[in-house]
Order: structure tokens, then sequence, then C-alpha cells
């Protein structure tokens, strides 16, 4: 089940530009890290890198390593997909397959690994919806296709669909920035349940969204456009927000950035 | 240079009403009314001057009716209307234009080919029809289209999608680049040069003429436009959902089998529909590879046979009255069968498309 997820050392780059350099942190099991920063400071790439999905842009290269529970996911003997398995993903906008019901969007995942027994199937598929607190508003149309349900309704769709294949991990690229404040509040709850049972990384714009559903906090920052992005900072939140040790970080947090 | 032009501008006009959002306009049904007016007016001068050619009264009704809205505009509201106006008559007399001739070749073929279209021309060959006499049929020729066209399609689409997929998901480089250089390029071969080339090759391994023959000649001339018509609907798939798909840890494969064509599928359908309606009525390669025959040969691997487009080709030859008929009501043929396969084309499109809607 939930995993740590131990970083030293880790640059990536696209082509030859370094767009995050030398980033060392821990992230501990069972809780939710929050990913704060400016735009272009590297938060999404270096999310990206945890699941190996930044090799998949043309010219994406990694240095550094990563260690889920000691096995580094940049080892030679690596598959990543099978660690794209294990660190599950959920992106800034809702993205479900637009030719799949809903049903056939949550058991996608696992249809499309071949890995799964049939007659389980409908029982994960509910057991996900259910996780992503969305069976009740859809439990009577499973066969309309994904895309007739609501923005939130589809974010709600996605993280179903990422935890129907039992991840350790969950990292989200701002899941909430294309949603309304109330679908916003959904997410953020079912954020708090998840993470008793997933290690979550979030990526975030909104401070008081990082206050909220964060038990820790990193500050990514860049020296200037063009430089890579640094991480300034990782501490428990509470004390990110009450009493950061770096002046950076409180310019930041308190709105007297730059 | 440039301040002088600045300076040499005159000051613009001011507006009659100066402040007044409202100004005189024309009323809606102007355009109709222009139309009309004109294309009497076109009429009038064409059999005034005793001008035979309909034409003609066709090209002066034009010019006259874009003349008018221009004047009548500038006069009656300003010159930008006017302006606008002139662009959007250009815009319909170029639209009437252009449609025009493809009415009137739909009008022709149908008007003509009915004549001897019934089931005993689509059922019957030519096989002992003197030329010109009535009677025979063109099922042969359909039977050879049918068969030249198909294996024409199950080499090129296996072929064409598979590239596309390369061009797309897994092509870089140099190779990449070369391949869609040469896909370009194959694209405007004529037909007649794909013919030549497996002739060549016939006369080399000494094989004789067969339907398969003009289907390998017509299958060069389709595979490149699948695979352009494929590479742009799979590049119109968005990477979001690759993404998705290969984060949920789904292998490549499988991410471009199962999520990536089926989303981009009506749209393959639809190119691989246009590329055989554009092979259905090539003739130059079945002249040089299939030869042609009166006869009923439905074995494409052995044997001379017909086609659609060689059977008009031969009609038209022969020159007779009944031969010029049969001709027409082949023609005909041959446009329903490009039609149907368009419409299924729209139909499994529609069918396939993303489904939006709650």
């Amino acid at each position: 089940m939930a995993k740590r997820i131990d970083v030293s050392g880790l640059s990536a780059f696209y082509g030859s530009h370094k767009a995050i350099e030398d980033i060392s942190m821990t992230v501990e099991p069972r809780s939710v890290t929050a990913f704060i920063g400016p735009s272009g400071c590297g938060k999404s790439t270096f999310l990206r890198t945890l699941n190996r999905m930044h090799e998949v842009t043309p010219g994406g290269r990694v240095e550094g390593k990563v260690l889920l529970d000691d096995e580094n996911l940049y080892g030679s003997a690596v598959d990543p997909v099978a660690v794209r398995r294990t660190v599950g993903m959920v992106f800034q906008r809702p993205n479900p397959f637009p030719t799949m019901s809903i049903f056939d969007n949550v058991a996608a995942g696992l249809r499309l690994n071949g890995s799964y027994k049939k007659n389980r199937l409908a029982e994960v598929v509910e057991k996900s919806l259910k996780g992503s607190n969305l069976w009740n508003e859809v439990k009577d149309r499973l066969n309309k296709p994904g895309s007739s349900l609501s923005g939130g309704q589809q974010q709600r769709l996605c993280i179903a669909r990422a935890i129907a294949v039992e991840p350790d991990v969950l990292l989200m690229d701002e899941p909430c920035s294309a949603l309304d404040p109330i679908s916003t509040l959904a997410i953020e709850d079912l954020i708090g349940e998840l993470k008793e049972r997933f290690t979550i990384v979030i990526v975030t714009h909104n401070m008081q969204q990082a206050a909220r559903v964060s038990d820790r906090t990193a500050f990514f920052n860049l020296s200037a456009v063009g430089q890579p992005g640094k991480l300034i900072e990782i501490d428990e939140t509470e004390r990110i927000f009450a009493n950061p040790s770096v002046q950076a970080t409180e310019d930041y947090i308190s709105g007297r950035f730059g | 240079m440039s301040h002088t032009a600045i300076q040499d501008r005159p000051a613009p006009v001011p507006p009659s009403r100066k402040g007044g959002l409202s100004s005189r306009s024309l009323p809606r049904w102007a355009p109709i009314g222009f139309a009309i007016v004109s294309i009497a007016l076109g009429v009038g001068i064409g059999i005034g001057a005793g001008w035979e050619s309909r034409i003609q009264w066709g090209l002066i009704s034009g010019l006259i009716f874009v003349t008018i809205s221009y004047v009548a505009t500038s006069i009656v509201e300003n010159k930008r209307q006017a302006k606008d106006r002139l662009a959007t008559s250009v815009v319909w007399v170029c639209f009437i234009l252009a449609i025009v001739p493809l009415f009137s070749l739909i009008w022709v073929t149908v008007s003509r080919g009915i004549k001897v279209l019934d089931t005993y021309f689509l059922t019957h060959s030519m096989a002992g029809v003197p030329g010109i006499e009535p009677g025979g049929g063109v099922y042969h020729a359909i039977i050879g289209t049918l068969e030249q066209v198909g294996i024409a399609t199950v080499i090129s689409v296996p072929i064409g999608l598979l590239t596309a997929i390369y061009l797309v998901e897994y092509g870089k480089g140099a190779l990449a680049k070369a391949v869609t250089f040469f896909v370009d390029v194959m694209t405007g071969i004529p037909s007649i040069v794909a013919g030549l080339f497996i002739l060549s090759i016939m006369l080399i391994a000494d094989i004789q003429p067969s339907g398969l023959m003009g289907s390998l000649a017509l299958a060069i001339l389709m595979t490149p436009v699948v695979v352009r018509s494929t590479e742009e609907m799979l590049k119109l798939v968005p990477n979001e959902l690759r993404e998705a798909s290969l984060a949920l840890g789904v292998p490549k494969y499988r991410t471009i089998t199962k999520v990536v064509i089926p989303t981009a599928l009506g749209g393959i359908t639809t190119g691989v529909m246009l590329a055989i309606a554009r092979i259905a009525g090539e003739t130059a390669p079945i002249i040089l590879l299939v030869f042609g025959s009166q006869l009923i040969n439905s074995n494409p691997f052995e044997g001379a046979q017909s086609s659609l487009p060689f059977y008009i080709w031969d009609q038209y030859k022969i020159g007779s009255e009944a031969s010029y008929d049969r001709a027409w009501a082949a023609a005909l043929v041959l446009i329903a069968f490009v039609m149907i396969l368009n419409l299924v084309a729209r139909g499994i499109a529609r069918w396939k498309a993303p489904k939006t809607g709650r």
C-alpha cells in the first residue's frame, strides 16, 4: 500500500533546457504533500518525474534518483509501465476517454492492462466510484458517456479511474484549477479520505488549498526566467505558513513576491 | 518614405451624422432584389444582342449583380458597408459559378444514364452483345470494380494505417521525415505511372493481366491518401488522452489501439472511404493491367476483367447510340457507388464519433 518516496539529486531536462535542478526531498506515506510555487518553477515537471511521465514528453530526460520504498524508479531494469501502475496520476484538466462510458472509463486501467477478473470488474468500479464520492451521482447512468458529466464530476471520475488500479501513490497536478468552489470542496474532502490509503502529492496554485489539505508543503522557486526551478524548502504545512525558515517562502505566501 | 506616405494620406472623411450609432441601411431583401434585377438585365442584354451562349448571359448577370450591389450600397449606406457587400457578392457569385458545373454534370449523367439503367442492365454482362446494338449490361464491370477496389483497400489500409501510426506516435528524426516526404511525393503520382510501374514488373516476371495487377496499381495510389488522412486524424487526438492512459500504467501499444485509434476512428473511416472513392474512378491502370473484358470474370487473380471506368471508356469508344447510352448509365452507376460509399462513411463517422451530450 502507501509507500514512501525518497528523491535525491534529481534534475529534469527538456532537450538541453534544464527545468529543475538538484531536488532532494522525502514524501511521507499516508500523508498529503503539497507543492507550491510560481508558474514555470518546475512543480509539475517534478511531479511528472515521480511516475516517469516526464520522459513521455519529447526530449524529456531525468538525472538523479527517486526511491519508492528503497527501489529506484530510474534503475536500468525498471519498466516505466510498472512504475505508472504503482504511482497514479490525476491531471489538471479532466480528461475522461471520450469513446468510453462512465463504467468503461473507471474500468479502463484494469481492462487495458489486461490483468483483471471479469466478475470482479463491476465490484472494483463501484468501489472506486464510491472512493471518489461519485457513486451516488452516476450509479443509474453508468453506461452514459464520461463526457456527459460536469467538470467537477469528470475530475472525480478521473480520480476514480486512477484509484481503480490500486496505486500506492497518487499524484495530482492542480486537480481543482478548472473547477468551481463546490467541486473543489468535494475534491478536497476526497483527498482527506484518500490519504488514509494512499501517499498523495498535490501541485496547487491555491495557497489556502495547500494549507487546508496538506500535511507537508514544499516551496519551489526559480531565480529568473529560463533558469532551472529549485526546491527552496519543505516542512510541516503549519510551519511553512506560520514561520517559514526561508525569507523567499514568506514573501511568496504573504503575496510580497517579486 | 514611410513618413511622407503617412503625411500624404488624406484626412478621414467624417461620418455624415456625427455621434449617431444608427444610419440608413438597405432592406434585408436587397440582395435578392439585386439578383433578380441583374438576372433580368443579363437575360435582356443577351437576347437583345442575340447571343446564343447561356454562359455569357450568366457572366453578364453576375457582373451586373456585383456592380449594382456595390453602387447601391455605397449610395444608400457608406463606403465600408459597400466594400462588405462587394466581398459578399463576389463570394456568392463564385459559389454559384462553382456549383453550376457540378449540378449540370449530375443532371446530364442522371438524365442520360437513366434511359437504360434497369435491373437487366445491372445483372447482365456484354457477353454476345454487339457493341453497336442495344442490350447488354454492366454486371461484369461492377464485379470487376468491387473486386479490384476491394483488394486494393485490403492491401493499402493496413499499410497506410500502420505508417500513419508510426509517423504520429513513434516517428522522429530522419526516417520519419523521409517517410513523410515520400508519402507526399507518392500522393502526386499520376495513375498511369503507377500502372506502368506494375506493368514493367509484369513484363519482367512474365505475368498475365488480371484484376490483382490492377489492384496493386490502385493500392499504390491509395496508400499515400490513407496515410495522409489517418495522420491528420491521429494528430487531432488530444495528447491528454494519451497521457491519461499512460499514467494508468497502460503500455504504449495498448494506449494506441484502445484509446487513440477508437477516438480517431470516425475520421479515419471517412479518410479511407474518400481514398476508395478516388481510386474507384481510375481508368488508366485498368486499361494497362486488367486489359478489360466483355465477359463475367469473378476471379480477380486470373484472366482479364472489366471495371466501371473501363466500361465507360470502352462503350464511348464504340460510338453508337446504344453504346453512348450504356456509357452514361455506367457513369451513373459509378457516381452512385461513390456516393453510397460517402454516405456510409458519414454514417460510420457519426456513429463512432466521441459521444457528447447528457
